[in-house]
Protein backbone atom coordinates (compact mmCIF):
# COMPACT_ATOMS: atom_id res chain seq x y z
CA UNK A 1 0.00 0.00 0.00
CA UNK A 2 2.83 2.73 -0.45
CA UNK A 3 5.17 4.01 -3.05
CA UNK A 4 8.73 2.15 -3.76
CA UNK A 5 11.84 3.03 -4.67
CA UNK A 6 12.66 2.17 -8.46
CA UNK A 7 14.05 -1.36 -8.80
CA UNK A 8 17.21 -1.42 -10.27
CA UNK A 9 16.06 -3.05 -13.96
CA UNK A 10 14.20 0.22 -14.33
CA UNK A 11 13.74 -0.49 -18.00
CA UNK A 12 12.69 -3.95 -17.83
CA UNK A 13 10.39 -3.09 -14.67
CA UNK A 14 8.63 -0.46 -16.63
CA UNK A 15 7.20 -2.72 -19.23
CA UNK A 16 5.77 -6.22 -17.71
CA UNK A 17 2.71 -4.11 -16.40
CA UNK A 18 2.39 -2.90 -20.21
CA UNK A 19 2.89 -6.58 -21.44
CA UNK A 20 -0.01 -7.84 -18.32
CA UNK A 21 -2.57 -5.09 -19.80
CA UNK A 22 -2.21 -5.80 -23.42
CA UNK A 23 -2.71 -9.72 -22.00
CA UNK A 24 -5.91 -8.62 -20.23
CA UNK A 25 -7.23 -6.51 -23.53
CA UNK A 26 -6.90 -9.56 -26.00
CA UNK A 27 -8.31 -12.19 -23.20
CA UNK A 28 -11.56 -9.55 -23.31
CA UNK A 29 -11.04 -8.77 -19.68
CA UNK A 30 -13.80 -6.05 -18.93
CA UNK A 31 -14.13 -5.97 -14.78
CA UNK A 32 -10.60 -5.40 -12.64
CA UNK A 33 -11.58 -4.81 -8.91
CA UNK A 34 -8.67 -5.00 -6.99
CA UNK A 35 -7.40 -3.67 -3.98
CA UNK A 36 -3.86 -1.01 -4.37
CA UNK A 37 -0.41 -2.35 -4.32
CA UNK A 38 2.24 -0.50 -5.14
CA UNK A 39 3.44 -3.11 -7.45
CA UNK A 40 0.38 -3.18 -9.13
CA UNK A 41 0.29 0.81 -9.52
CA UNK A 42 1.02 1.22 -13.36
CA UNK A 43 -1.04 -1.79 -14.25
CA UNK A 44 -3.80 -0.04 -12.37
CA UNK A 45 -3.20 3.02 -13.86
CA UNK A 46 -3.85 1.37 -17.19
CA UNK A 47 -6.73 -0.43 -16.53
CA UNK A 48 -8.55 2.97 -14.96
CA UNK A 49 -7.52 4.64 -18.70
CA UNK A 50 -8.75 2.27 -20.34
CA UNK A 51 -12.43 2.34 -22.07
CA UNK A 52 -13.02 -1.44 -22.08
CA UNK A 53 -12.14 -2.27 -18.96
CA UNK A 54 -14.01 -1.16 -15.01
CA UNK A 55 -11.48 -0.98 -13.03
CA UNK A 56 -13.27 -1.44 -9.36
CA UNK A 57 -11.53 -0.32 -5.86
CA UNK A 58 -12.63 -2.25 -3.19
CA UNK A 59 -12.64 -2.52 0.60
CA UNK A 60 -11.98 -5.93 1.15
CA UNK A 61 -10.19 -8.22 -1.45
CA UNK A 62 -13.07 -11.06 -0.82
CA UNK A 63 -14.87 -8.46 -2.72
CA UNK A 64 -13.23 -9.08 -5.83
CA UNK A 65 -13.98 -12.97 -6.28
CA UNK A 66 -17.33 -12.53 -5.50
CA UNK A 67 -18.09 -9.96 -7.76
CA UNK A 68 -15.82 -12.01 -10.80
CA UNK A 69 -18.42 -14.55 -10.03
CA UNK A 70 -21.38 -11.89 -10.79
CA UNK A 71 -19.60 -11.14 -13.75
CA UNK A 72 -19.24 -14.81 -15.28
CA UNK A 73 -23.23 -15.14 -14.70
CA UNK A 74 -23.31 -11.71 -16.56
CA UNK A 75 -21.02 -12.69 -19.28
CA UNK A 76 -18.14 -10.87 -19.07
CA UNK A 77 -14.48 -11.96 -17.92
CA UNK A 78 -12.52 -10.47 -14.98
CA UNK A 79 -9.27 -10.43 -12.65
CA UNK A 80 -8.63 -9.83 -9.34
CA UNK A 81 -5.50 -7.67 -8.47
CA UNK A 82 -4.17 -7.64 -4.90
CA UNK A 83 -0.87 -7.73 -2.62
CA UNK A 84 -0.54 -11.23 -0.68
CA UNK A 85 -1.63 -9.95 2.33
CA UNK A 86 -5.30 -9.97 0.55
CA UNK A 87 -4.84 -13.68 0.03
CA UNK A 88 -6.11 -14.62 3.96
CA UNK A 89 -8.95 -12.19 3.34
CA UNK A 90 -10.51 -13.92 0.49
CA UNK A 91 -10.30 -17.64 2.18
CA UNK A 92 -13.95 -18.67 2.53
CA UNK A 93 -14.78 -16.48 -0.76
CA UNK A 94 -12.68 -18.64 -3.23
CA UNK A 95 -14.91 -21.73 -2.28
CA UNK A 96 -16.71 -19.83 -5.31
CA UNK A 97 -14.09 -20.90 -7.87
CA UNK A 98 -14.88 -24.13 -7.53
CA UNK A 99 -18.61 -24.58 -7.19
CA UNK A 100 -19.13 -22.30 -9.87
CA UNK A 101 -16.21 -23.16 -12.07
CA UNK A 102 -15.52 -19.84 -13.20
CA UNK A 103 -13.08 -18.42 -14.97
CA UNK A 104 -11.44 -16.69 -11.88
CA UNK A 105 -7.85 -15.32 -12.40
CA UNK A 106 -5.76 -13.08 -10.08
CA UNK A 107 -2.71 -11.50 -10.34
CA UNK A 108 -0.75 -11.61 -6.94
CA UNK A 109 2.02 -9.12 -6.28
CA UNK A 110 4.48 -10.72 -3.32
CA UNK A 111 5.45 -9.13 -0.45
CA UNK A 112 7.56 -11.54 2.77
CA UNK A 113 10.02 -12.69 0.63
CA UNK A 114 13.30 -11.69 -1.11
CA UNK A 115 14.54 -9.35 0.89
CA UNK A 116 11.48 -8.34 2.77
CA UNK A 117 11.86 -5.35 5.54
CA UNK A 118 8.68 -5.57 7.51
CA UNK A 119 8.43 -8.62 9.25
CA UNK A 120 4.21 -8.47 9.68
CA UNK A 121 4.55 -9.00 5.69
CA UNK A 122 6.11 -12.72 5.97
CA UNK A 123 3.47 -14.77 7.57
CA UNK A 124 0.99 -14.02 4.40
CA UNK A 125 3.17 -13.98 1.99
CA UNK A 126 5.37 -17.25 3.01
CA UNK A 127 1.32 -19.13 2.89
CA UNK A 128 0.09 -17.14 0.01
CA UNK A 129 0.99 -20.56 -2.48
CA UNK A 130 -0.33 -23.07 -0.01
CA UNK A 131 -3.41 -21.20 0.86
CA UNK A 132 -4.51 -21.06 -3.01
CA UNK A 133 -3.40 -24.53 -3.33
CA UNK A 134 -5.32 -25.59 -0.45
CA UNK A 135 -8.30 -23.50 -2.16
CA UNK A 136 -7.89 -25.90 -5.46
CA UNK A 137 -6.92 -22.90 -7.12
CA UNK A 138 -3.48 -23.70 -9.46
CA UNK A 139 -0.20 -20.95 -8.66
CA UNK A 140 2.03 -19.67 -11.21
CA UNK A 141 5.05 -17.47 -10.99
CA UNK A 142 7.19 -15.07 -12.38
CA UNK A 143 10.24 -13.76 -10.80
CA UNK A 144 11.90 -12.33 -13.83
CA UNK A 145 10.78 -9.17 -16.02
CA UNK A 146 11.24 -11.54 -19.18
CA UNK A 147 9.17 -13.91 -18.04
CA UNK A 148 6.11 -12.19 -17.14
CA UNK A 149 4.38 -11.88 -21.01
CA UNK A 150 4.79 -15.67 -21.15
CA UNK A 151 3.62 -16.73 -17.43
CA UNK A 152 0.96 -14.52 -17.49
CA UNK A 153 -0.55 -15.36 -20.27
CA UNK A 154 -0.41 -19.11 -19.71
CA UNK A 155 -2.55 -18.25 -16.76
CA UNK A 156 -5.03 -16.41 -18.44
CA UNK A 157 -5.07 -19.61 -21.00
CA UNK A 158 -6.08 -21.98 -18.43
CA UNK A 159 -8.55 -19.87 -16.30
CA UNK A 160 -10.08 -18.25 -19.40
CA UNK A 161 -10.35 -21.17 -21.67
CA UNK A 162 -10.42 -24.11 -19.03
CA UNK A 163 -12.19 -22.35 -16.26
CA UNK A 164 -9.28 -23.45 -14.45
CA UNK A 165 -8.92 -20.93 -11.32
CA UNK A 166 -5.69 -18.97 -11.07
CA UNK A 167 -3.21 -17.66 -9.11
CA UNK A 168 -0.28 -15.62 -10.75
CA UNK A 169 2.30 -14.77 -7.98
CA UNK A 170 4.46 -11.65 -9.62
CA UNK A 171 7.22 -12.15 -7.02
CA UNK A 172 9.12 -9.31 -4.66
CA UNK A 173 12.49 -10.04 -6.60
CA UNK A 174 10.46 -8.93 -9.67
CA UNK A 175 8.63 -5.98 -8.49
CA UNK A 176 11.51 -4.58 -6.53
CA UNK A 177 11.83 -4.83 -2.29
CA UNK A 178 10.39 -1.56 -0.79
CA UNK A 179 12.80 0.33 0.57
CA UNK A 180 11.51 1.92 4.13
CA UNK A 181 14.94 3.95 5.00
CA UNK A 182 17.22 4.86 2.70
CA UNK B 1 -38.41 -11.09 19.89
CA UNK B 2 -41.76 -10.79 17.95
CA UNK B 3 -43.04 -7.02 17.70
CA UNK B 4 -46.48 -5.98 16.39
CA UNK B 5 -46.73 -5.03 12.43
CA UNK B 6 -43.87 -6.72 11.25
CA UNK B 7 -44.00 -7.65 7.58
CA UNK B 8 -43.99 -11.47 6.19
CA UNK B 9 -41.02 -12.06 4.54
CA UNK B 10 -42.60 -14.54 2.41
CA UNK B 11 -45.28 -11.72 1.31
CA UNK B 12 -42.55 -9.06 0.39
CA UNK B 13 -40.26 -11.02 -1.56
CA UNK B 14 -43.39 -12.19 -3.60
CA UNK B 15 -44.77 -9.26 -3.70
CA UNK B 16 -41.34 -7.66 -4.55
CA UNK B 17 -41.12 -9.90 -7.40
CA UNK B 18 -44.59 -10.49 -8.88
CA UNK B 19 -43.79 -8.64 -11.72
CA UNK B 20 -40.14 -8.64 -12.17
CA UNK B 21 -39.90 -9.29 -15.93
CA UNK B 22 -36.33 -9.48 -16.98
CA UNK B 23 -34.57 -9.24 -13.49
CA UNK B 24 -31.35 -11.22 -12.09
CA UNK B 25 -32.27 -11.36 -8.72
CA UNK B 26 -29.69 -12.48 -6.35
CA UNK B 27 -30.64 -14.21 -3.23
CA UNK B 28 -28.15 -14.14 0.12
CA UNK B 29 -27.42 -17.06 1.87
CA UNK B 30 -29.89 -18.51 4.05
CA UNK B 31 -34.00 -17.55 4.36
CA UNK B 32 -33.70 -15.02 1.07
CA UNK B 33 -32.63 -17.68 -0.96
CA UNK B 34 -35.72 -19.98 0.25
CA UNK B 35 -38.12 -16.80 0.04
CA UNK B 36 -37.02 -16.54 -3.32
CA UNK B 37 -37.43 -19.99 -4.31
CA UNK B 38 -40.67 -19.55 -2.46
CA UNK B 39 -42.13 -17.13 -4.43
CA UNK B 40 -41.18 -19.37 -7.42
CA UNK B 41 -38.09 -20.69 -9.35
CA UNK B 42 -36.93 -18.95 -11.99
CA UNK B 43 -33.73 -19.16 -14.48
CA UNK B 44 -32.46 -15.56 -13.26
CA UNK B 45 -32.58 -16.63 -9.89
CA UNK B 46 -28.70 -16.56 -8.45
CA UNK B 47 -29.28 -18.38 -5.36
CA UNK B 48 -26.79 -18.63 -2.50
CA UNK B 49 -26.15 -21.45 -0.44
CA UNK B 50 -22.61 -19.78 0.82
CA UNK B 51 -20.41 -17.05 0.40
CA UNK B 52 -21.84 -15.02 3.28
CA UNK B 53 -21.05 -11.41 2.94
CA UNK B 54 -21.32 -11.43 -1.10
CA UNK B 55 -24.27 -11.24 -2.17
CA UNK B 56 -23.84 -7.31 -2.81
CA UNK B 57 -20.66 -7.94 -4.61
CA UNK B 58 -22.42 -10.67 -6.54
CA UNK B 59 -25.16 -8.46 -7.57
CA UNK B 60 -22.88 -5.47 -8.40
CA UNK B 61 -20.68 -7.83 -10.81
CA UNK B 62 -24.52 -8.66 -12.83
CA UNK B 63 -24.82 -5.33 -12.80
CA UNK B 64 -21.88 -3.82 -14.18
CA UNK B 65 -21.99 -6.85 -16.93
CA UNK B 66 -25.74 -6.64 -17.93
CA UNK B 67 -26.26 -2.95 -17.70
CA UNK B 68 -29.58 -2.60 -19.51
CA UNK B 69 -31.25 -5.35 -17.20
CA UNK B 70 -32.06 -4.87 -13.77
CA UNK B 71 -30.23 -6.64 -11.15
CA UNK B 72 -31.97 -6.93 -7.47
CA UNK B 73 -30.22 -8.51 -4.44
CA UNK B 74 -32.57 -9.62 -1.70
CA UNK B 75 -30.12 -10.42 1.41
CA UNK B 76 -30.94 -10.70 5.51
CA UNK B 77 -29.43 -8.48 8.31
CA UNK B 78 -26.52 -10.65 9.24
CA UNK B 79 -25.13 -11.28 5.87
CA UNK B 80 -25.37 -7.59 4.90
CA UNK B 81 -23.13 -6.67 7.80
CA UNK B 82 -20.62 -8.98 7.58
CA UNK B 83 -20.37 -7.43 3.34
CA UNK B 84 -20.89 -3.91 4.76
CA UNK B 85 -17.88 -2.56 2.93
CA UNK B 86 -19.46 -3.74 -0.07
CA UNK B 87 -21.77 -0.85 0.32
CA UNK B 88 -19.35 1.64 -0.11
CA UNK B 89 -17.93 -0.18 -3.63
CA UNK B 90 -21.38 0.07 -4.74
CA UNK B 91 -21.69 3.89 -3.76
CA UNK B 92 -18.07 4.32 -5.75
CA UNK B 93 -19.47 2.31 -8.11
CA UNK B 94 -23.23 3.95 -9.02
CA UNK B 95 -24.49 1.28 -11.19
CA UNK B 96 -28.34 2.57 -12.11
CA UNK B 97 -29.61 -0.77 -12.35
CA UNK B 98 -28.66 -2.00 -9.31
CA UNK B 99 -31.10 -2.63 -6.67
CA UNK B 100 -30.29 -3.90 -2.75
CA UNK B 101 -33.35 -4.99 -0.39
CA UNK B 102 -32.15 -6.07 3.08
CA UNK B 103 -34.80 -8.11 5.15
CA UNK B 104 -34.23 -7.53 8.19
CA UNK B 105 -35.69 -9.45 11.10
CA UNK B 106 -32.66 -7.94 13.74
CA UNK B 107 -31.37 -12.27 13.89
CA UNK B 108 -29.57 -14.63 12.50
CA UNK B 109 -32.15 -17.32 12.08
CA UNK B 110 -30.36 -19.63 10.19
CA UNK B 111 -28.37 -20.10 13.68
CA UNK B 112 -30.96 -20.07 16.20
CA UNK B 113 -31.84 -16.65 16.14
CA UNK B 114 -29.28 -15.08 18.01
CA UNK B 115 -30.04 -11.02 17.99
CA UNK B 116 -28.05 -9.29 15.28
CA UNK B 117 -26.28 -5.45 15.87
CA UNK B 118 -29.68 -4.39 14.24
CA UNK B 119 -31.68 -5.11 16.62
CA UNK B 120 -29.99 -1.90 18.74
CA UNK B 121 -27.54 0.41 17.22
CA UNK B 122 -26.69 -0.55 13.41
CA UNK B 123 -28.49 1.29 10.80
CA UNK B 124 -27.99 0.00 7.40
CA UNK B 125 -30.00 2.43 5.73
CA UNK B 126 -27.85 5.54 7.42
CA UNK B 127 -24.89 3.17 6.33
CA UNK B 128 -25.85 2.78 2.74
CA UNK B 129 -26.80 6.72 2.49
CA UNK B 130 -23.30 7.23 4.26
CA UNK B 131 -21.24 4.90 1.79
CA UNK B 132 -23.23 7.26 -1.21
CA UNK B 133 -25.86 5.13 -2.01
CA UNK B 134 -28.47 8.21 -2.18
CA UNK B 135 -31.59 6.83 -3.23
CA UNK B 136 -32.21 4.82 0.22
CA UNK B 137 -35.25 3.79 1.86
CA UNK B 138 -37.14 1.47 5.47
CA UNK B 139 -40.20 -0.08 4.45
CA UNK B 140 -42.68 -0.57 7.26
CA UNK B 141 -45.80 -1.63 5.35
CA UNK B 142 -47.10 -3.87 2.68
CA UNK B 143 -47.94 -0.95 0.75
CA UNK B 144 -44.67 0.72 0.75
CA UNK B 145 -43.19 -2.54 -0.82
CA UNK B 146 -45.69 -2.44 -3.28
CA UNK B 147 -45.25 0.74 -4.34
CA UNK B 148 -41.49 -0.10 -4.52
CA UNK B 149 -41.69 -3.40 -6.70
CA UNK B 150 -41.85 -1.51 -9.99
CA UNK B 151 -39.32 0.91 -9.18
CA UNK B 152 -36.61 -2.46 -9.65
CA UNK B 153 -37.59 -1.83 -12.96
CA UNK B 154 -35.71 1.61 -13.52
CA UNK B 155 -32.37 0.80 -14.76
CA UNK B 156 -31.29 4.51 -15.19
CA UNK B 157 -31.41 6.05 -11.81
CA UNK B 158 -30.08 3.32 -8.83
CA UNK B 159 -28.58 1.73 -6.68
CA UNK B 160 -31.28 2.08 -4.72
CA UNK B 161 -31.06 0.30 -0.88
CA UNK B 162 -34.44 -0.64 0.71
CA UNK B 163 -34.32 -2.04 4.18
CA UNK B 164 -37.45 -4.12 5.28
CA UNK B 165 -37.84 -4.94 8.65
CA UNK B 166 -39.51 -8.58 8.49
CA UNK B 167 -41.27 -10.72 11.36
CA UNK B 168 -38.43 -13.46 13.00
CA UNK B 169 -40.35 -16.28 12.41
CA UNK B 170 -38.73 -19.06 11.19
CA UNK B 171 -40.54 -20.44 8.03
CA UNK B 172 -40.60 -23.87 6.60
CA UNK B 173 -37.78 -24.10 4.55
CA UNK B 174 -38.45 -23.97 0.57
CA UNK B 175 -34.92 -25.49 -0.89
CA UNK B 176 -33.74 -24.02 -4.41
CA UNK B 177 -31.45 -26.08 -6.30
CA UNK B 178 -28.14 -26.19 -4.70
CA UNK B 179 -26.05 -26.55 -7.48
CA UNK B 180 -23.84 -23.42 -7.87
CA UNK B 181 -22.69 -24.45 -11.39
CA UNK B 182 -26.45 -25.32 -12.76
CA UNK B 183 -27.91 -22.26 -10.98
CA UNK B 184 -24.90 -19.55 -12.81
CA UNK B 185 -25.17 -21.64 -16.44
CA UNK B 186 -28.71 -21.64 -16.07
CA UNK B 187 -28.75 -17.88 -15.96
CA UNK B 188 -25.53 -17.60 -18.56
CA UNK B 189 -28.23 -19.58 -20.90
CA UNK B 190 -30.70 -17.05 -20.25
CA UNK B 191 -28.93 -14.39 -21.17
CA UNK B 192 -27.92 -16.25 -24.58
CA UNK B 193 -24.72 -17.26 -23.63
CA UNK B 194 -23.04 -20.74 -24.34
CA UNK B 195 -21.19 -23.01 -21.86
CA UNK B 196 -17.38 -23.57 -23.14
Amino acid sequence: MHARADAPQEQAAASWPDEIFSILQRFDVRQVPYVPDAGHSQLINRVLDSPSMRGVPLTTEEEGVAMLAGAWAGGQRGVLLMQSSGVGNCINMLSLTQIFRFPFLTLVTMRGEWGEFNPWQVPMGSSTQAVFELSGIRVLRASHPQEVREVVEAGAQQAYNACTPTAVLLSQRLIGTKVFVK
Amino acid sequence: MSKANLLDRRAVVSGLLANRKDAIVVGGLGASTYDMAAAGDHDRNFYLWGAMGGAVMIGLGVALAQPKLPVVVITGDGEMLMGMGSLATVGLQKPANLTIVVLDNESYGETGGQVSHTAATADLVGVARACGISDTRAMTTMAEVEAFAPTLQDVASGPRFASVKIDGANLERVLSSRDANYIVNRIRGALGFQPI
